[in-house]
């Protein structure tokens, strides 16, 4: 038996893989080992140094100093000893922009003499003409608006596949053919991803997709992934610090192979060009900085919103610092150069050996489910990749866009081998519950992608036309069946 | 066969699903000497079903045929004898994502209700995990034990009878997660806390209702949860279909016809777009949100044990 799900202890180690989190924006980062961790990380227009936060509990709330450090927060109690005094309505608040006597210098000041954002808070308060003749909730949204841009405090939190796929989707949407947390969340259920499975995928989505199905499988059986290109693109998985036993039973396979596997002339003369050193590196010391993956067209679209530059900012922050790594790396490398050589004959012959080993499990085509999610058209890859799966096992493909998957049901339902298609979009809607003020948030997601489900069954492979007809009229859904269920209230 | 494990062939107490036709379906427990009625006839079990591979056409008595599947959570979410009002596979994936459920998670859970929701945490948190779920509706309880036991599963599941409001859930600074799905789940909150570890945990409360939600999020502020969120969602399917609308007779010559802007030649239109102009119709394939569709089934609200 295998001794899996053992996770790393709950305080935060030098080595590990964190995500600081801000109200609702995260960002990973590697916990690099000192004296590395002096490095200035920035997040949220905040720089700091994470030296003073390895040995505390994940979770835990710091508050950042003027010089960069980290302080674990202490809980105040409010200081409301004051009798409150509000208004009932606004009918007599007139905008006139001078309501607050403090002017930006003022405030600059303060920030710069190094005062607590909470005493800032205050003062603001104070120096506000209207504040009193506001409503209870008016003062309430008042103070929780400038504690959010005075009150600079960061919680460290443990990686999980809920918080990798809202940040990524909230971040950078493009690398991961914006697929939204909550439609990866269907997949990995349509998919029944749990320990023991052998499951195949095939995803662009940084490897987000597979540190979701990993995660889920918590280091029993195995993945096959296969890639496009030159190797698969792991950033986003390294994010999720698995386990070094986690990578044991994980395989990799390239595309390009596949048609030469499936017809038998499969071999390993031609194996596609390894990727760089360069860029594994990057990807393996910084979860967020892969390769610009996504198409030109992507790229206009998303410069063009102010959030997108915000982590144009942070990413070549971030590539800044992977160059210095790079160039340490590379003067290591000329000391062995000698010995590259054989290094890299060994490397080749052992990735042959791998690779020749998952075309065997492939071969078995007996996978208990397939995963698709990537930015190629999805019916090429469904109409091979199903191949591998063994019958009565269910598959989910993932698209950006609806249109592919009308014509990847209509080309699965010509093939035949597979039942119970359904095409579905998940919406998500989130609320806002405060007492007396419950309604739903301002702004949801317009949209999250659309999935194509099924399950696999046994291909007849002489199968008449006459079934084939009648396999269609069994699988026509009848507008009859709209029923929904009730609720209980 | 078992919820949490593959196997390729039909054995004697399996649970298998008897697949008949879109959204047609039901379970089986197959058993020698048995027999199944279906629309297409007679399944004989000894000789139609064990022994033969999961995934298979079975041909019955009258000539027709069905499929044979293996069970999933999923596929008994659609198909089980409902007790109570359930959990759909929707809800369900987000709750599992959300509570960060993974092979060896302790989960606590209450209502058990119809185990809809407890197979699919079941199936998640094995080979290591556990569930401790409670339901304090004593017939419930026991029939919930039973499938558990035919399932394969009840190694991994502890059912407990009584009142999670008031006597919670019989164990203390285990769980890395919470369920709730009970009327007053407000009253459950302090029970939930204790039931988590002491480093801490995720919960998750399901309401129809927003005074539930409402109720239940002052009372985990009050005993101090963190990262309170509600959210909701809506699964929406679509059929596909060829769809062909006829193009209107502004009396134009037939010639100029070319000139409407439904030119077949057209590249951009080329797959997705077919022109018969001798019919006068235009033929494309378009995904149809059915006529109705589950707008609610109710609020998640999901917190941090920190």
């Amino acid at each position: 038996a295998v001794e899996a799900g053992r996770t790393p202890g709950p305080r935060i180690c030098e080595g590990d893989c964190a995500v600081l989190k801000r109200e609702d924006v995260f960002k990973a980062v590697p916990v690099l080992p000192r004296p590395a961790t002096v490095r200035k990380i920035i997040f949220e227009k905040q720089w700091f140094y994470l030296d003073n936060a390895i040995g505390h509990i994940y979770g835990t709330t710091f508050e950042v100093t003027s010089s960069g450090n980290l302080q674990p927060k202490q809980d105040v109690e409010e200081t409301t000893t004051e009798t409150k005094e509000a208004g009932t309505d606004n009918r007599n608040i007139v905008d006139d922009g001078k309501s607050q006597k403090l002017t930006h210098d003022d405030i600059k000041a303060l920030k710069d003499k190094g005062i607590k954002g909470q005493e800032i808070v205050q003062q603001l308060i104070e120096n506000s003409t209207t504040f009193r003749d506001k409503t209870e909730f008016a003062q309430d949204k008042y103070i929780k608006k400038k504690k959010k841009k005075y009150e600079a405090v960061i919680t460290i939190v443990r990686p999980s596949t809920r918080i990798l796929s809202t940040m990524y989707y909230a971040r950078e949407p493009g690398k991961i053919n914006h697929l939204r947390y909550d439609t990866l969340a269907q997949m990995l259920t349509l998919g029944n991803v749990r320990a023991g499975n052998k499951m195949v995928v095939m995803e662009t989505c940084a490897g987000l997709v597979l540190g979701a199905m990993m995660e889920r499988m918590g280091g029993y059986g195995s993945i096959i992934q296969m890639y496009p290109g030159g190797g698969p693109v792991r950033a986003a998985t390294s994010c999720f610090g698995f386990p070094k036993l986690f990578f044991d039973n994980l395989h990799e396979f390239p595309l390009s192979k596949v048609e030469s596997l499936l017809s038998g002339t499969f071999s390993t003369e031609t194996l596609p060009s390894e990727p760089e050193d360069g860029s594994l590196v990057g990807e393996e010391s910084n979860g967020l900085a892969d390769g610009k993956q996504t198409s030109l067209q992507e790229t206009e679209e998303e410069s063009t919103t102010e959030a997108a530059m915000e982590i144009n900012q942070t990413e070549e922050q971030e590539t800044m610092d992977i160059n210095a790594e790079d160039v340490e790396f590379k003067e290591n490398k000329e000391k062995e150069n000698k010995e590259n050589v054989r290094e890299k004959q060994r490397k080749q012959w052992e990735r042959r050996k791998k690779l020749i080993e998952t075309a065997a499990l492939l071969r078995e085509k007996n996978a208990d489910g397939l995963i698709v999610a990537s930015k190629f058209h999805p019916t090429p890859l469904l109409l091979s990749l199903l191949e591998f799966v063994a019958p009565s096992r269910p598959f989910v493909v993932y698209c950006q866009y609806k249109e592919p998957l009308l014509e990847c049901y209509t080309k699965l339902r010509e093939r035949g081998g597979v039942i119970n298609l359904k095409l579905s979009e998940s919406w998500l809607r989130n609320y806002q519950v405060l007492p007396d003020r419950s309604h739903p948030k301002l702004t949801m997601s317009g949209g999250g992608g659309y999935l194509l489900s099924g399950i696999t069954v046994v291909l007849d492979k002489s199968k008449s036309d006459s079934s084939d007809s009648e396999a269609l009229k069994m699988e026509e859904p009848s507008s009859k069946r709209c029923k929904v269920q009730d609720l209980h209230c | 066969m078992s919820f949490v494990e593959y196997g390729d062939t039909i054995k004697d107490g399996d649970t298998a699903i008897v697949f008949l036709g879109h959204e047609s379906m039901f379970p089986v427990k197959v058993q020698h000497g048995t027999v199944t009625q279906t629309k297409y006839g007679v399944i004989r079990h000894s000789t139609d079903l064990i022994g033969k591979k999961y995934g298979s056409k079975v041909t019955c008595s009258k000539g027709g045929w069905v499929f044979i599947l293996h069970p999933t959570p999923e596929l008994w979410t659609m198909n089980l004898p409902h007790r109570t009002q359930i959990l759909y596979s929707t809800d369900i994936s987000i709750i599992t994502m959300m509570l960060e459920l993974k092979p060896g998670s302790i989960v606590c859970e209450s209502g058990t209700g119809s185990g809809s929701l407890s197979h699919a945490l079941i199936r998640t948190v094995a080979p290591t995990g556990h569930l401790y779920t409670v339901e304090f509706h004593q017939q419930r309880a026991e029939k919930a034990r039973e499938e558990f036991r035919e399932h394969g599963v009840e190694h991994l599941v502890t059912v407990t009878n009584q009142d999670v409001c008031k006597n919670g859930f019989g164990v203390s600074n285990i769980a890395d997660a919470v369920f709730l799905d009970i009327p007053s789940p407000w009253e459950a909150i302090g029970h939930a806390k204790s039931a988590l570890k002491a480093e801490g945990g995720r919960i998750c409360s399901f309401s129809p209702c927003i005074e539930q939600v409402q109720r239940t999020c002052l009372a985990m502020e009050e005993y101090g949860f963190t990262e309170i969120n509600t959210l909701e969602i809506l699964l929406r399917v679509y059929n596909v279909r060829t769809i062909s609308l006829q193009i209107p007779d502004l009396g134009k010559a037939a010639e100029d016809n070319s000139s409407t802007g439904f030119d077949s030649s057209n590249p951009s239109n080329q797959g997705s777009l077919c022109t018969n102009l001798q019919q006068g119709t235009v033929q494309f394939k378009s995904g149809v949100p059915l006529r109705e569709m589950v707008g609610h089934t109710g609020y998640l609200t999901f917190a941090t044990k920190s």
